[in-house]
């Protein structure tokens, strides 16, 4: 027989039953995903779309007043907080990414007495909670810092030699933290250069500066173009070390100036256009890193490791990354050192003069410093059963969900993290200071609970990011095989698409919880006296002289980090999918 | 042991078209196969079959229940995938005993089963083992016995030898064509792979651009093609393009090249070429059906002499690829104690009238 067979009955679809009907439809999948666009339009389309309201808005009727106000050229604190934002920005891109690609090559190529505790402890800024980096470069570096006094002391003179102070003070402290997203895009993408590239430019008659110039830089700008984009977004945000070293004119400093003085209108306007802003780099960075891509197809690289061979320049290389090591562990260990001091006993000398243990006891027992430490767990441990929820949910479906509205759901998780902190907390303030359908009718402005709402706004993308980085690794017919042998969809997610995130899922919510324990940016605005975070407490100690006890929580916040960073690692196998 | 019916399936994706109006029936117990190059839509047909996709049109009847619309849990179908998609979070044992366990059966009876379905398919002591211990020939076996361990109504196979080395596969094909003998279950196979297809199946079906070509027994499929794509795609054939001179007793007469006219059966005919005088046909004849024209023959009818291009000595063959005028031969040898042409020496071939067939 060659033919196809007769035709049998004729087709008539009936579905098994009316549930069957309704679940194999192609439309189906929007019943699934509608609780999730619906959580983001009330807790982040929502409240952005009330601050925008609220900037157009004067005496109740629409006007651009509150714009003109802004850019107007009698008053001009706006516009000169614009420019300095934007100039601490660039510069903060450039000096980061002279140190970070810097580092970068120098621990990837070359080998040298001390690499290896280096390239350990190059990550150590991103273990540093916001606010406690920026405390330890004013206790290291500042005008009263234990540096310039030393110096002074040692060599006699009248004044200390240097402070760090003003946009310097920022400045140094954006590299220090920020230089870290340039390390790890450069590192991995000159890990990823095949040295037969190189070999084959040498081959065809290219010169080592050539190579260079045609190759390896060539290769490396998509990193470093991704780096420069996401540092100049972070910078643009940059709250706490403005706020430290007292820089009123920037954009997220007077934000919270216009806020602390009531006038929310001009808030309102200020935070629209940071936004503007920090939506416009977000959207370039996707753009920048789906139009170029060079990720190295070939196999079996090994990266060449050029040892120093002469002897004055080991001697260099001793000392130098000596002298890294030093710079990148003072601000622990200051932090560390500090937390052993006595309250208000530390004025004009060099080091504290007197140490106690008193206040890592008092975090525990003391019921008045217990108080932030259990608030924070709290608001964070709330924030991120909300995160895991929406997270795995909405990982799941973007990966394995075929639906229209992918790009928007992608997106729409993504806005918070590119939003600064401070604009998160100017919408829930505008979206949430009076009853609403998102707020089940409650004020939730002055309560608990704006606390985890915003900490779980900031920290959305952070489980959905790992979560479907790792759901994407793992092949769909795993799910299907299982769907195969008889499970139901419950019953395969349960055993097998679950356990297989799972590491995934939990390097994400660890670092959710990591990252609402040091919040400090969204807090100050929304916290009330009963609901004061850690951070805050810290930032309000400090104020009272108190950097012993202040000093006591930071050193709790880092070794949690530290804590999380390694289980993390272990979890993921060193490629944490956090949300960089 | 069920059979399978496909009543005129269809499946689009979006606009694109998947599969259309694929109508077969599967008998119980039957080695089917779905061949065909990648994108004919194969294993969207399998898919649906193991209720992955729904079908846009059409139903799917196991034995006499329709479940066209029956989720993939329902239907007991066992499959293999193509890259196994064993769960890597379980040892060798656990994902054996996944099925079961899905179907609450009592511990030791899984157990019995599980170290049963092992040694029919050689793991016997690796139950412990984690996925990633194993070779790719062993973690083919653990799919196979995953699927099997259900006692499926259907066993599917998606290229599940496309993963494996050349002497792994042979093993491999052997070992399934065992195993489905011995259980006797339904089978439903896809491959890319012709010589798969035709050593393991007891019927084919050959799809192109999501539309059945032909379906049939191997040789039947490979004896008689119906059309140019199977002829091409199903071993090696040479093709030639002629027009109908005579047509009388049987026979045909088709002036190939204005030297050379060849003498076919009238039977040879597929279903689709309309044979009459003047027609244009397509001639396909299998390389192996030419043989070399002894001194006697040669300028007498269906023989030709031939220009060597190419040579090639295989051991089991000598395989040539040859120009006789403007017509591209390509012969192969077998074992007839032939001396090997070199290239541009002359050879004489001779096609026998019962080994040509018609196209359309």
């Amino acid at each position: 027989m060659s033919k196809p067979e007769p035709q049998l009955t004729p087709p008539t679809i009936r579905p098994v039953s009316r549930w069957n009907s309704v679940t194999t439809s192609p439309h189906f999948v929007y019943v699934l995903i509608a609780p999730l666009f619906l959580i983001l339009l009330g807790y982040v389309i929502y409240p952005f779309f009330q601050t925008f309201l609220q900037s157009v808005k004067a005496d109740g009727s629409f006007s651009l007043q509150n714009y003109s106000r802004f850019f107007s050229l009698e008053h001009t604190a706006n516009l000169e907080a614009l420019w300095t934002s934007v100039y601490i920005s660039v510069l903060s891109v450039i000096t980061c990414g002279i140190v970070g690609v810097g580092m970068a090559f120098l621990l990837e190529r070359y080998e040298f007495p001390g690499r290896k505790l280096l390239s350990v402890l190059v990550l150590v800024p991103m273990a540093l909670p916001p606010l406690i980096g920026v405390l330890s470069f004013e206790f290291l570096y500042g005008s009263s810092g234990i540096i310039p006094r030393g110096l002074q002391h040692l060599l006699h003179l009248e004044k200390p030699p240097f402070t760090l102070k003003g946009i310097w003070g920022v400045l140094v402290v954006h590299t220090f933290t920020m230089y870290t997203y340039f390390y790890m895009t450069a590192s991995s993408a000159i890990r990823g250069l095949d040295p037969s590239l190189e070999e084959a430019a040498a081959n065809l008659g290219a010169n080592r500066f050539t190579v260079w110039r045609r190759v390896i830089l060539p290769m490396l700008t998509p990193a470093i173009v991704a780096a420069s984009l996401l540092v100049f977004m972070i910078s643009m945000a940059s709250y706490t070390a403005p706020l430290i070293f007292g820089i009123e004119r920037t954009m997220t400093m007077q934000i919270y100036l216009s806020r602390t003085n009531g006038d929310l209108d001009m808030a309102s306007t200020q935070s629209t256009l940071l936004s503007v802003v920090s939506i416009l780099f977000l959207v370039l960075m996707r753009w920048y890193q789906g139009a170029r891509n060079y990720q190295n197809m070939s196999k079996g690289i090994s990266v060449h490791r050029t040892e120093v061979k002469s002897k004055a320049g080991r001697n260099t290389a001793m000392v130098l990354s000596f002298l890294g090591v030093l710079v990148l562990m003072l601000p622990i260990l200051v932090i560390v050192l500090l937390a052993f001091s006595e309250d208000g006993k530390w004025t004009t000398q060099v080091l504290p003069p007197s140490y106690t243990l008193d206040h890592f006891k008092d975090l525990f027992t003391d019921s008045k410093t217990w108080r932030p430490i259990a608030n924070s767990f709290k608001i964070s441990i709330a924030a991120t059963i909300g995160n895991l929820l929406f997270g795995v949910a909405a990982a799941y479906a973007v990966v394995r969900m075929k639906f229209k509205g992918k790009t928007l759901l992608d997106i729409l998780i993504m806005l918070p993290w590119a939003l600064p902190g401070t604009v998160v907390a100017v919408n829930l303030i505008t979206a949430f200071s009076e009853p609403n359908a998102f707020s089940f009718g409650q004020v939730l402005i002055g309560s608990f609970w704006i606390l985890p709402l915003a900490y779980f706004v900031r920290h959305l993308p952070l489980i959905f990011r790992s979560t479907s980085s790792t759901l994407m690794q793992t092949d769909r017919s795993v799910e299907e095989a299982a769907r195969n042998l008889g499970a139901s969809w419950w019953y395969a997610f349960r055993r097998v698409v679950f356990p297989m995130a799972l590491s995934g899922i939990l390097a994400g919510t660890l670092l959710a919880l990591v990252e609402g324990i040091g919040e400090f940016v969204a807090s100050i605005l929304l916290y009330t006296n009963k609901t004061t975070p850690i951070s805050v407490e810290i930032f309000q100690r400090m104020y009272a002289f108190e950097f012993g006890t202040a000093c006591a929580y930071g050193v709790l916040q880092i070794v949690m980090i530290i804590l999380v960073l390694y289980v993390s690692r272990k979890l993921t196998g060193g490629n944490a999918g956090s949300a960089i | 042991m069920i059979g399978v019916t496909l009543d005129r399936v269809s499946k689009k994706f979006g606009a694109a078209k998947g599969v259309e109006n694929v109508d077969v029936h599967i008998k119980p117990g039957e080695f089917f196969t779905f061949l065909g190059p990648s994108g004919c839509g194969k294993t969207t047909t399998l898919r649906m079959i193991a209720g992955f996709y729904y079908p846009s049109d059409g139903r799917i009847l196991f034995g006499e229940q329709n479940v066209t619309n029956m989720p993939p849990n329902k239907r007991n179908t066992g499959m293999v995938f193509q890259n196994y998609a064993l769960f890597p979070h379980m040892t060798v044992f656990e994902n054996i005993a996944f099925g079961l366990q899905v179907r609450k059966q009592a511990k030791a009876e899984i157990h019995d089963k599980v170290t049963r379905a092992q040694k029919l398919v050689h793991l016997d002591g690796y139950g412990q083992r984690r996925i990633d211990q194993l070779s790719g020939g062993q973690q083919q076996r653990v799919a196979l016995a995953r699927a099997l361990v259900i006692e499926p109504n259907i066993l599917l196979l998606d290229e599940p030898l496309s993963n494996l080395d050349a002497k792994l596969r042979e093993e491999t094909r052997q070992e399934i064509k065992r195993l489905q003998l011995e259980l006797g279950i339904t089978t439903i196979y896809v491959t890319h792979d012709q010589s798969e297809a035709m050593s393991m199946s007891d019927r084919i079906m050959v799809m192109k651009d999501g539309v059945v070509q032909q379906i049939g027994a191997p040789h039947e499929i490979y004896n008689r093609p119906v059309n140019r794509f199977v002829a091409s795609f199903i071993g090696e054939s040479n093709l030639w393009e002629g027009t109908v001179e005579r047509l009388e007793g049987g026979m045909v007469d088709v002036r190939v090249t204005p030297d050379l006219l060849l003498t076919g059966l009238v039977e040879n005919a597929s279903p689709e070429c309309k044979l009459a005088v003047g027609r244009k046909v397509t001639l396909s004849v299998r390389p192996e059906a030419i043989r070399e024209a002894g001194p006697s023959e040669r300028g007498e009818a269906n023989t030709m002499a031939a220009k060597v291009l190419l040579s090639e000595f295989t051991g089991i063959s000598v395989n040539y690829i040859a120009q006789a005028g403007p017509l591209s031969v390509k012969a192969m040898f077998v074992g007839q104690g032939h001396r090997m042409r070199n290239r541009d020496e002359d050879v004489w071939f001779a096609v026998a009238r019962d080994s040509i067939y018609f196209l359309g």
